[in-house]
Formats: C-alpha cells, structure tokens, sequence
C-alpha cells in the first residue's frame, strides 16, 4: 500500500491519526468509549447495518444530495464550479448523515437514550429528529447563549420531542455543550449514548463520525464522473469541528484533487491554533500560553469552537489537505453571492467556503480550475441575522 | 517506589486512615492559609487543583473554584510559587487536567512539581492508554501519578490501573463528577475488586460531603478525597479557622 492508499484510512489501534487524535477522558467513559469502538466495527462490517443505514438516508433523509454545476457564478469567477447540495437534506444540513448513522447504532447497542451538544442547533435539530424517527429519548446540551440566539432551533427540538438543557457554565457556548454533555455522559453511560456532532472528541468519534459522512464524498466523485468531470482540481468545505470537510475529502483523499478546508478567522484552529488536548482528543486548539482554551468568535455559530478534529490536523500537518481563514465580512458578500448568482441561500457556515473559493480564483485557484463546493447547510436558519446585519441592526 | 507511595503505605500501615483534602488553588487571596488549616486539622495529604478553562470531570462547586482562580490570573507557574513557602510534611499532589501540563511541557511540569514539593499528579483526562509520555516525564522527577478507576471500570482494566498507579488509587465511588452524588455507592464493590488485584491503597472520592459519610467510606477502604464540599465553603467565604474545623470533623469521623 502506497502512503496516499492510506491516506484517511482508519486510525491507529488506539484512535491516532498521527500525532492527533487518541482518547483523552475520565476513566468513568473509557469503558463506554471502547464499547463503543467495538460495536462500531462490528456494526460497520456488518452488511445488514450498512444497508439499513443507507435505506434510511434514501428513505428519510433524502439521499443522494445532487450535484448541482453553477453556470453563473462560474462564469463571474472563471472557474468550472460545482456544489454537492448537502442543504437539500433533510433538517438542512449533512448533520443528518451522522446522526442516523449513530442513533442506529444506539438502537443495537441497545440504549434508548441518546444526549447531544449543539452550537447553532443544527445538530441538535438533526439528534431529535433521527431520536424520533427511531423512537430514542433525546437530551441536548446547549450554550444558553445559544438557545437565546437561536430560539427557534431550540423549539424546533421541543417540537421533535426533545429535551433542551441550558448550558451555564464556561462561556456558555458551544465547548462548555460539549463539556455538559460529557459531564452528563459519565452518569448514565450505562443506557445512554452521547452522539456527538462533529469528526471530534475521543476515538472512536473522529473516525466514526467521519465514516458515517464519507457519504458525501463518494457519492459526489461518482456524480463528478457522470457529469464527465471526473477528478476536480479542487475540493473546498467550511471547517469547524470538520465534518462536512471529512466527509467530502474522504471521497478524494486518493485522488490528486487539492483539498481545502476554510476555517472562520475568529476560530481558525489550524491557522491560530497549537498542539493540545481538550474534549477527549489532542489535536490543534485556540490557547493562551498557559494551556487555557479561548473562545472563539465567529459570525456562524456552527464555526464557533476553538478546536478541530484530530484527522484535520493530520491532514494539515503532512499537507494533504490546505486549511485557509475567511474572515466575517467576507461571508456576508459570499453568502449574497451565491444567492443572487445560483438561487442558492447557503449557510453562513458554508458561505466560509464560499468566500475563499471567490477570494481566490485567479489566485490559489487558477482561473478554469473545477472546483467541488461542499454545500454543507442551507441558510434559512440564519436569515433573521444575515437581515440585521445588512440593515445595520445587529 | 515512588516518595508518596512510601510515605501514604507509611499511614496504612500505621492504623491510620488518610484524609485528602481538595483546594482549588487560587480561588482565593489566602487559599495557601486554608491549606495550612487543613494541615492543622489533620489531613494526611493535599490535592491543589490547578484550574483549567474546561473542567470535563468536575461538577458546578470545582468549576467555581477554577473559573475565579482563572478570573485572579492563576497558573501553574503562580502556583507553584506559592507552594515554595508553604512549610507542611504532608504530600502535596497537584490536580489538573492534562493540557496544562502538555502545555507547560511534561518534563519541566514535573521537575517544577517538584521543586514546589509536590509529590504526586492526578490528571482525570489522562487515560492509562496515553500516559506513557506523562509517567516517563514524573519518573524523572520523583513524581507519582494517581490514577482513578470507576464504578464502569470492568475488572480486566481494574488491574491494569492497579498497576500502574503510584501513591494510591482513586477509586470513584459515584459514577459522577464532582460533586456530582452524596453517598457511597458502588464504593465497597469497587474497592473490594480492587484489593483482589492490589495492595496499593485505596482512597474513595466523589460523593464525600459529611463526616458521616467520610466515616462510612474509611470504614471499607484506606482514605478519603474531600472535595467539592470544603470548595464549597470557601467560596461561601470560610476562614482559615473554619477549614480547620471542617477538615477536624471529618478527622474525627474517620479515626
């Protein structure tokens, strides 16, 4: 096997992706943590649960995601552009592929409970939805500074019949959700999986989480042949934790396409970031000189996490894949951009992505470049802010 | 054999049960004055805990202590420091969570342990399967690491974390964070597994706030953690005298 065959291969026994990666947590979780790995590999070698994971990504969730070729925006850019429609899946983003994924292995592992952290509220959203649809209770921790920013996810999950916990401690955001839920986890790991929402965390997370959103990407190199495009030059997603870009990389890791992850300025954890351990994996983070995790500030709440998972800065650090910032008040511009030019809202999260490929082309790009775009969510969650801050409210 | 585990066999095999009270260090101006209270008030060993901006294992009292600790400018270094003119025979052991200590770097972590007379680390997130670097670091500074093991923990790892433990073992009593519970548990199943596999000591925490319980915990094992309760009186604003007290019931409770 060649270096490249293995590139975004599974980790090592014990959760490594190089230097990153492993399983950093309290005792009281190990147990979980290697159950956990083992009913993954078993349930993923399974030919019985692949297929019933796929049934219900085609039955409910509404794959596969087209490819969609974006003529204008090409044109205006001079590159050969397309997007994998991840907003079109159902609750709006690829979150879902994830969560159906986890909340079926919940089922056969047996526990008829799942817990879940939420920046935005997208994957809290997608947690309640697939607890529903399977009948699992569902309890998702929340930043309160998050449940007041975004009211309407949080009654979308009360809809979904979940529970919403207010997180208080920390800043009050995203990595203290991760923190309660971790907290919440050690008490009742008996019957409860935590289903966390990003390519982050403990092994088997990162590589779990990434697996069940390599979807993405091998369903979208298969499209890109059909079109008669074949292999683009380049790959672009937004990053937070990762997924979205794990997802969509794994269809090309062996391929010779350029991949490009786009972090937030405020959250850029590969840009910014150092070597540490935080959340159960080491990996790069934002931190000052005495190890203490900083906030991290973006426009996008799903970007707002101080760290990213483990594979990424794997990836970053033997240069098979690129990581880039985009800052603010380039998202606004792309994500008009793109609405004006393809009919497409994106979300500001993916407008990251947006915004570098339209800073670039030309330059990292060069002009006629085909580009894939992972159109990680779509934007009707964030309308109300993109609206008062263009009218100068916010 | 590393120091602390010769001096905590010391008290084992002197028909004592250890006391361990938890500071978080830095959450007050006089926090090395309660230290030397509880010194005063019987403790046979003192955990300072470092305060880290994501305490995954510890409830709502710890994460108090930590965040104002953090708000006065704490950090290792700072700690350390402070530790320098505090005069106690009993061993020190710093609590923390692992990114500290990366962060500072293992080997001068350990060496600075050391130098400000602590003896021993316990690092919650730091799981055996990732402690080598961590332990070779201590091993070069006579500084023994504390692993914990929980009510979850199959028996097959319980000896695994036997092993490698120095000083003694933590065994959780609660699957809880800190604070997190008020009674034994599961505490005398999971010390009774443990002394099938070992005959380091054995110390239970989480789920100790009252005399009462403390008693009921050293009546099965060798010595008690007390944390989020005495966290929690300091910040409610307790002198050096009332720690004193505090720390002297629970003496009381436990011989």
């Amino acid at each position: 096997m060649t270096e490249r065959d293995n590139v975004m291969g599974a980790p090592d026994e014990r959760g490594h992706f190089g230097d990153f990666g492993g399983r950093f947590v309290p005792e009281a979780l190990m147990p979980a943590c290697l159950e956990l790995e083992e009913a993954f590999r078993d349930a993923w070698s399974d030919a019985d649960f692949v297929a019933e994971y796929h049934t219900v990504l085609r039955q409910f969730a509404g794959r596969p995601t087209p490819v969609t070729p974006l003529p204008r925006l090409s044109k205006r850019l001079g590159l050969e552009l397309f997007a994998k429609r991840e907003d079109l899946a159902h609750t709006g983003s690829h979150k879902i592929n994830n969560v159906i994924g986890q909340t079926l292995l919940t089922k056969r592992m047996g526990k008829p409970r799942v817990i879940a952290e939420t920046g935005a509220g997208q994957h809290g959203v997608a947690t309640a939805t697939a607890a529903a649809r399977l009948g699992l209770a569902c309890t998702v921790f929340m930043g309160e500074v998050d449940t007041k920013r975004q009211e309407l996810n949080v009654f979308r999950m009360e809809l979904l019949g979940a529970t919403v916990v207010p997180v208080t401690s920390g800043s009050k955001t995203l990595k203290d959700a991760v923190n309660e839920a971790m907290r919440e986890w050690v008490t009742c790991v008996a019957d409860t999986h935590y289903c966390l929402g990003s390519v982050m965390g403990p092994h088997p997370f990162p590589w779990m989480v990434r697996e069940f959103q390599s979807i993405i990407g091998i369903e979208a190199a298969a499209q890109l042949s059909e079109l008669g495009v074949g292999t683009p030059d380049a790959v672009v997603a937004c990053v937070g934790g990762g997924s979205n870009a794990a997802g969509v990389f794994a269809g090309f890791a062996q391929s010779d396409a350029r991949l490009i992850g786009v972090e937030a300025a405020g959250g850029a954890a590969v840009r910014s970031g150092s070597p540490g351990v935080l959340h159960g994996m080491r990996s790069l983070l934002l931190q000052d000189e005495f190890g203490q995790i900083e906030e991290a500030h973006s426009i996008s709440a799903g970007l707002d996490y101080p760290g990213i998972g483990p594979e990424h800065a794997h990836l970053a650090a033997t240069q098979r894949a690129e990581y880039y910032a985009i800052g603010d008040d380039d998202v606004l511009s792309a994500l008009t951009l793109l609405s004006e030019t393809e009919g497409i809202i994106p979300a500001l999260e993916t407008a990251h992505a947006v915004a570098w490929i339209a800073q670039e082309a030309g330059g990292l790009l060069p002009l006629g470049s085909s580009v894939l775009l992972n159109l990680s969510g779509r934007g009707d969650k964030d309308v109300a802010q993109v609206r008062a801050i263009l009218r100068g409210e916010a | 054999m590393k120091s602390l585990e010769v001096t905590l066999r010391h008290v084992r095999d002197d028909g004592r049960k250890a006391l361990v009270p938890y500071f978080v260090a830095g959450a007050t101006p006089d926090w090395t004055r309660h230290v030397e209270a509880a010194v005063l008030g019987g403790a046979d060993a003192i955990e300072i805990g470092v305060p880290f901006s994501d305490p995954m294992m510890d409830g709502v009292v710890i994460q108090e202590g930590a965040l104002r600790s953090l708000e006065r400018g704490t950090t290792l270094e700072s700690i350390c420091q402070e530790l320098e003119s505090l005069e106690t025979e009993i061993p020190l052991l710093a609590m923390t969570y692992y990114n500290i200590f990366l962060h500072y770097g293992l080997s001068r972590a350990a060496g600075r342990l050391r130098d400000s007379g602590i003896s021993g680390a316990i690092v919650p997130d730091l799981s055996l399967e990732e402690s080598d670097e961590w332990r070779a670091a201590c091993d070069e500074s006579d500084v023994a690491t504390v692993f914990l093991v929980a009510p979850s923990t199959p028996t097959s790892r319980l000896r695994d974390v036997a092993q490698r433990t120095q000083g003694f073992l933590y065994a959780s009593a609660r699957m809880a964070v800190t604070g997190g519970a008020s009674d034994a548990g599961e505490g005398p199943r999971v010390v009774a597994s443990l002394r099938e596999v070992t005959d380091v000591p054995v110390y239970v925490g989480i789920g100790i706030s009252t005399p009462a319980q403390a008693a009921s915990a050293a009546s099965f094992s060798d010595g008690v953690i007390v944390g989020s309760a005495l966290v929690k009186i300091i910040l409610d604003g307790a002198t050096p005298s009332d720690v004193e007290s505090f720390v002297r019931s629970f003496r009381g409770a436990i011989d």
